[in-house]
């Protein structure tokens, strides 16, 4: 009816699109992977096809973390400066420790170590200032996003934090190497993705998390504890940064100001085109996976032809994001 | 304009063999109504009848499939999205319209403000504000904000704002659902103000009793066909009752058993205090119905949400089978086996966008854990169950709960309080705005449910369902226990007299102080 969409919600009609729904995302998808078969013969290679996967992967795996994030009707824009500052305390620690521990795996196990618990007291923070500060999710996330943006500008000196040579060296395969020739970001990202979708449609965790984003009321008066799992949701955020960093640091080996720019919107486009609801109350994660790979598939079939110039690459993007959600409104009110 | 008005009058809005369907779905078929200037026409019948399609339809929210609309002898096409304001006929919704952060004076001018030189006219529209305000005799500062308001005065605001828009037919969605009765008493004498003015008023409600009182004809519906429209002095509150579900309804209220004198008492409450209460004290026998009567604001909902952790006890003793509790947060309540069924079904008690199977469980999902993951198939058994203890009615079981009539909702929201096996219920007006019929199902469950052994606290604004049911009766008054009403003394008059503060029981001599 008029602008009021959540009305249309609970009207009594009937969803005509349910279809489109859920299989939206995956139309998309399909459109894609033809018209890049169609555009160029190489499209299809293997080599093209596990790049483009390997470069999703780390917005991948942010994106999963803001699945639960945006269902339990958060959000978290601090991701991508996150990231940034998560591969600088990385570098700067595995450097710390040459002299102690010598090259080898010790040092980047340790790296990883630090960049996990790094991601998972920033997700703290900013779940506490969230729950308990009773601050709004995108006032603390943006202050967030600007802190750790100027820390690791700080940390790097207005430059470059590189990782000692041989270190990277070691660290290399972790992003180059992996099983049967499929890369570890892909064999990650994949692990990752299965055990969110469980996490989110078999656990009490998952339920909570959509009941919360529904209606924050009803899941208190239904005696769930809406702080817990909300400062959760955030943990499970800035952990599955710190996983996508420490796939990332061996790719370049380096940190700086400009790491990880825009990561977060490009996470938050990859849920809304897979269909999870951005006031929450509905996720998929299967959807966000199908969301960042058609992110990533836009781009590599920019650069794959020579029609249209790569550097409107944004540009589709962000029709696709339009189009997303102009396709999930049709079917609430339809 | 008081010469046009009556039963000789033209009828000013008719719809004329109208029907409607969503998608193949009908949900209405041909019905014929009319109303004329100076009348309250009541629509009414069961959860699901069509009511609000036809309400929609003569307002132009939605269009008819087949058949016509007829405003002042012509064949309109209603605008949509409320354009048909402008043309006199306006639509108070039964979750009202109005925007909580704006004033009383923006409101009433939302969408067509005074301007004077392309800015706003502050000073004129507060003016004209207090003016309209002034001949509906309603107390409220047009400065104030919406959500300052008490819900009888937001109502008087929609009206105020329908007055203003030179309204010729007002449209009413139960506006006496969330009204006490002395708001409710209030709303017609402004209903009656309005008609005798020549406003043509189309009231929906479900209680019989404000229709006969109320209105000069009656349209009865039931599964969207047009069972009868007349006038209400041919008619009993139990005719109509009959003509809604039809079917004869005997015994709406079950007989009582009183549970034994000697029961024990399995919850006390002492010198309970919170944020609007304050001294409150009961007992709550084993196998007992305890109704809770008092005005809207009397603080009744409060005490349960004090009891039950929601919100913070500031004071006082709460003792369960004995043993002290204090409850701070709902799952230790719930634990203790004692559960509260909040009155707002739609805000607070189910997920609307959800289907059914995880808005029951939603309170007991850990029970429906295997190794830490969900058992599906062990919910839809709990589904089922609770579809056929209480008769809960859905296409399927995926259907968002929103979709559900509101008698529906109810019994889904009764079916997961229950999944907890409470040995105490505390039901929050367990029949706001539901169907006689669902009503009758909803007393029954309850009594069965005392005569299970389970005690149950029955908060109510409707008087007849708590003397109906209850065994024993606190009445409320100001947030504090005005009397405690046992066997006869359970009257109406008498439950008035201390809600409304003429009475008040002997041992509550400090209030005075």
């Amino acid at each position: 009816m008029s602008a009021s969409a959540p009305d249309t919600a609970a009207k009594p009609r009937r969803g005509f699109r349910i279809d489109l729904k859920t299989a939206g995302p995956l139309l998309a998808l399909a459109l894609l992977v033809l018209l890049g078969i169609t555009l160029n013969e190489n499209f299809l290679s293997y080599s093209n096809l596990t790049n483009v996967l390997a470069r999703s992967s780390f917005i991948g795996i942010i994106a999963i973390g803001a699945t639960f994030v945006i269902t339990a009707g958060g959000l978290d824009l601090s991701v991508g400066s996150m990231a940034a500052v998560i591969a600088g305390v990385m570098i700067m620690v595995m450097n710390w420790l040459i002299p102690t521990m010598g090259i080898g795996w010790g040092v980047v196990l340790a790296g990883m170590l630090a960049g996990i618990l790094l991601g998972g007291v920033a997700g703290v923070f900013n779940g506490l200032m969230i729950t308990r500060g009773r601050i709004e999710a995108f006032i603390v996330t943006l202050g967030t996003m600007g802190i750790f943006r100027s820390l690791v500008t700080f940390l790097a000196n207005g430059g470059t934090l590189s990782l000692n040579f041989n270190v990277a060296d070691v660290y290399r395969p972790v992003y180059y190497d992996g099983v049967l020739g499929v890369p570890w970001p892909i064999i990650v990202f994949a692990v990752v993705a299965i055990a969110g979708e469980i996490v989110m449609r078999r656990t009490a965790f998952g339920r909570y998390c959509a009941a919360i984003g529904s209606s924050e009321q009803v899941a208190r008066y239904s005696s769930i504890n809406v702080d817990n799992v909300r400062l959760l949701t955030y943990i499970l955020q800035g952990v599955l940064v710190g996983v996508a960093v420490l796939l990332y640091v061996p790719r370049l080996g380096s940190a700086s100001s400009t790491t990880g720019v825009l990561w977060e919107l490009e996470a938050i486009a990859g849920v809304i085109i897979g269909g999870t609801t951005l006031k929450g109350g509905y996720g998929r994660i299967w959807g966000t996976v199908v969301g960042v790979v058609i992110l990533g598939l836009i781009g590599n079939i920019l650069n794959l032809q020579s029609l249209i110039s790569p550097y409107l690459n944004g540009a589709f993007q962000g029709v696709i994001i339009i189009l997303a959600v102009l396709l999930q409104r049709e079917r609430l009110t339809s | 304009m008081a010469s046009s008005v009556g039963e000789s009058a033209p009828i000013i809005l008719a719809a004329s063999r109208v029907s409607k369907s969503f998608g193949e779905i009908p949900v209405l078929f041909s019905i014929d109504f009319d109303i004329r200037p100076g009348e309250v026409h009541a629509v009414i019948g069961e959860n699901g009848a069509g009511k609000s399609t036809l309400i929609k339809i003569l307002s132009g929210l939605e269009q008819p499939t087949s058949g016509s609309i007829i405003y002042d002898g012509q064949t309109v096409v209603l605008p949509p999205n409320g354009a048909a304001e402008a043309m006199g006929i306006v639509l108070i919704h039964q979750e009202m319209n109005l925007a909580e952060h704006l004033t009383v004076a923006d409101s009433i001018f939302l969408g067509r403000e005074l301007k004077k030189f392309g800015f706003l006219d502050v000073r004129e529209m507060r003016k004209r504000a207090a003016a309209v305000m002034e001949t509906l005799h309603v107390h409220v500062d047009p400065d104030a904000r919406i959500n300052t308001l008490s819900v009888a005065d937001k109502q008087m605001v929609e009206i105020a704002k329908a007055i203003s828009r030179d309204a010729r037919v007002l449209i009413m969605d139960e506006p006496t659902a969330v009204l006490s009765v002395g708001e409710t008493q209030t709303l017609f004498e402004q209903i009656r103000r309005l008609t005798a003015r020549g406003v043509a008023v189309i009231f929906i409600s479900h209680k019989l009793n404000e229709i006969m009182e109320l209105a000069q004809r009656v349209t009865v519906l039931r599964d969207g066909q047009l069972i009868a429209t007349v006038g209400t002095e041919a008619l009993t509150p139990d005719s109509i009752a009959q003509m809604m579900v039809g079917r004869e309804l005997s015994n709406l209220y079950p007989p009582k058993h009183e549970p034994d004198v000697d029961a024990p008492a399995v919850l006390t409450v002492r010198n309970l205090s919170a944020a609007g209460v304050s001294d409150v004290y009961f007992d709550l026998r084993r196998g007992e119905i305890l109704g809770f009567a008092g005005l809207i604001g009397s603080g009744r909902t409060a005490v349960a949400e004090a009891i039950v952790g929601l919100t913070h006890r500031t004071g006082g003793d709460i003792t369960l089978d004995g043993k002290p509790v204090d409850f701070t947060r709902v799952v230790q309540s719930v634990d203790a086996g004692l559960a509260y069924m909040t009155k707002d079904r739609k805000g607070k008690g189910l997920l609307l966008n959800m289907g059914l199977r995880p808005n029951l469980t939603l309170l007991t999902v850990k029970k429906h854990l295997r190794a830490g993951f969900l058992d599906s198939a062990s919910e839809t058994r709990a589904l089922e169950r609770a579809v056929r203890r209480f008769d809960i009615r859905a296409r399927d079981a995926s259907v968002a709960v929103g979709r559900l009539s509101g008698g529906n909702q109810q019994k889904l929201m009764l079916g997961k309080t229950m999944e907890s096996e409470p040995d105490i219920i505390i039901m929050d007006e367990p029949t706001r705005g539901i169907d006689v019929g669902t009503k009758q199902q909803i007393y029954h469950i309850i009594a069965a449910l005392a005569a299970e052994g389970k005690s149950i606290i029955l908060i109510s604004s409707e008087l007849q369902e708590v003397i109906g049911l209850s065994h024993r009766v606190v009445v409320m008054r100001g947030g504090r226990v005005a009397g405690v009403l046992e066997g006869a003394e359970i009257t109406e008059s008498e439950i008035m007299r201390y809600a409304a503060g003429i009475k008040q029981s002997g041992n509550d001599e400090r209030i005075s102080a």
